[in-house]
């Protein structure tokens, strides 16, 4: 698959090092993908990270992705501005699966950047189009100016029960300060009508599954974003191979139920 | 009107405790209101009480030198606040303030402390309770120390 180009119409700082790309491509169809998947971002001359996406799946033929600046290539991304270009392969990979929380209450779990790959689902819970008879987000960030979308959470507010927790906050802060793990285990879960996406730091999913198990959530109710260096998102060149699984094929969501083997492996 | 055994009982901490056990212990404790500000404890002063918290939010804090109040976890309703009360020297290790009015059922540490070794099982069955909350703070604030969300992970082998 030969990368699309792309040109950046929008850049959004969420915060430094950290922020959100909105990409319009001039010549090709608008892109159909599904939340929880995501795309292959190419800074020319430099190379490819797999991103999730992050927006609206229909919003005028506009991908939408936020990037952490951590490596060689995410740090070229960072570098573009409006008007710039690069490239795009995707979609790819499976996302959240929407069509099995009809009925179910809806838990979003998520820490950190790990609510960029979420905020499509909770878009769709903002505007009343999830099937789930309850939807629920608990985020946790590292302090309050390290919050995703700060801007857009006062209004997902007012449709959509939302638990945030700073590890780090002072008095302003109006929200939990601690580890998210302790808002989820103070809640109220209904656990054997409950699915939980999760995306977020791996060790913070492994303390948020041990607290779900423990309300009586179902392994297979509990779904989790998986993230591997990945390099031709297509399962044939094995960079992110985990036990069986290719992340960015059969993943990068995941029920718990398939995968909970593999999280016991170290070094995998 | 509730009475204070009532209270006890709605609180999470004292789930599925006998009725009998919570008028036995009914009489250690007492409906307190602290405004936003006050203190329910301060560090390095005597540790007379237990704290369930009804309803609220409490800083768990301590005082850093030219930069104020370090907030290091805050407490909800249905939680509890205190065990320093529980072994001698009885001095709380940390500042308590209400971060809004808070409503809580208080409870003495000596009367408690007399209850439980009056009446061994009960004892035993709180100490669980506190043992159970104990390993929960603690493992929150290892997760807390590892800094999941920060954009370079901790080395393996070392300490973050």
């Amino acid at each position: 698959m030969i990368p699309e180009v792309y040109k950046v119409i929008h850049r959004q700082e969420e915060y430094p090092g950290t922020f959100t790309l909105h990409l319009e491509s001039p010549a090709s169809p608008p892109m159909v993908y599904g939340p929880g998947q995501f795309n292959m971002l190419y800074a020319f001359g430099t190379g490819e990270s797999a991103i999730s996406f992050s927006g609206l799946e229909v919003e005028e033929g506009l991908l939408v992705h936020t990037i952490r600046a951590q490596g060689t290539v995410t740090r070229a991304l960072e570098r573009l501005k409006k008007g710039d270009s690069l490239g795009v392969r995707g979609p790819f990979g499976r996302g959240w699966p929407l069509q099995g929380i009809e009925g179910k209450e809806l838990l979003l779990i998520a820490g950190g950047l790990g609510l960029a790959p979420l905020r499509p689902v909770v878009y769709r819970a903002w505007q009343g189009k999830l099937k789930a008879s309850r939807a629920r987000l608990f985020y946790g960030a590292r302090r309050p100016t390290e919050l995703l979308y700060g801007d857009e959470i006062p209004h997902w507010i007012t449709k959509l029960d939302v638990v945030m927790s700073v590890d780090h906050g002072d008095n302003a802060w109006p929200g939990h300060i601690g580890v998210i793990t302790d808002p989820l285990q103070a809640s109220d879960i209904d656990g054997a009508n409950t699915v939980a996406f999760l995306c977020g730091p791996e060790i913070m999913m492994r303390f948020c599954i041990q607290v779900l198990l423990r309300k009586g959530v179902p392994e297979s109710a509990i779904y989790l974003s998986m993230e591997r260096n990945m390099k031709c998102a297509i399962g044939l060149c094995g960079h992110c191979q985990w036990g069986p699984n290719f992340i960015c094929k059969d993943g990068p969501v995941f029920c718990y139920q398939d995968i909970r083997a593999w999280f016991q492996i170290h070094g995998l | 009107m509730k009475t204070i055994a009532n209270l006890l009982h709605e609180h999470p901490f004292f789930h599925g405790l006998p009725e009998s056990d919570l008028q036995f212990l009914a009489s250690c404790a007492e409906n307190c209101v602290y405004h936003e500000g006050e203190h329910l404890a301060k560090e390095d002063t005597p540790a007379n009480h237990f704290f369930l918290i009804r309803s609220g939010r409490v800083a768990v804090e301590t005082f850093v030198p030219n930069r104020g109040a370090l907030c290091l976890l805050t407490l909800h309703g249905g939680d509890i606040f205190g065990w320093s009360w529980l072994f001698p020297p009885y001095i709380s290790a940390f500042d308590a303030r209400a971060l809004e009015e808070v409503r809580s059922i208080r409870l003495g540490g000596a009367c408690l402390r007399e209850k439980c070794e009056t009446e061994p099982r009960l004892g035993f069955e709180l100490m669980k309770r506190f043992a159970r909350i104990a390993t929960e703070r603690l493992q929150s604030a290892r997760i807390q120390l590892l800094d999941i969300y920060g954009s370079t992970p901790p080395e393996p082998g070392t300490t973050p």
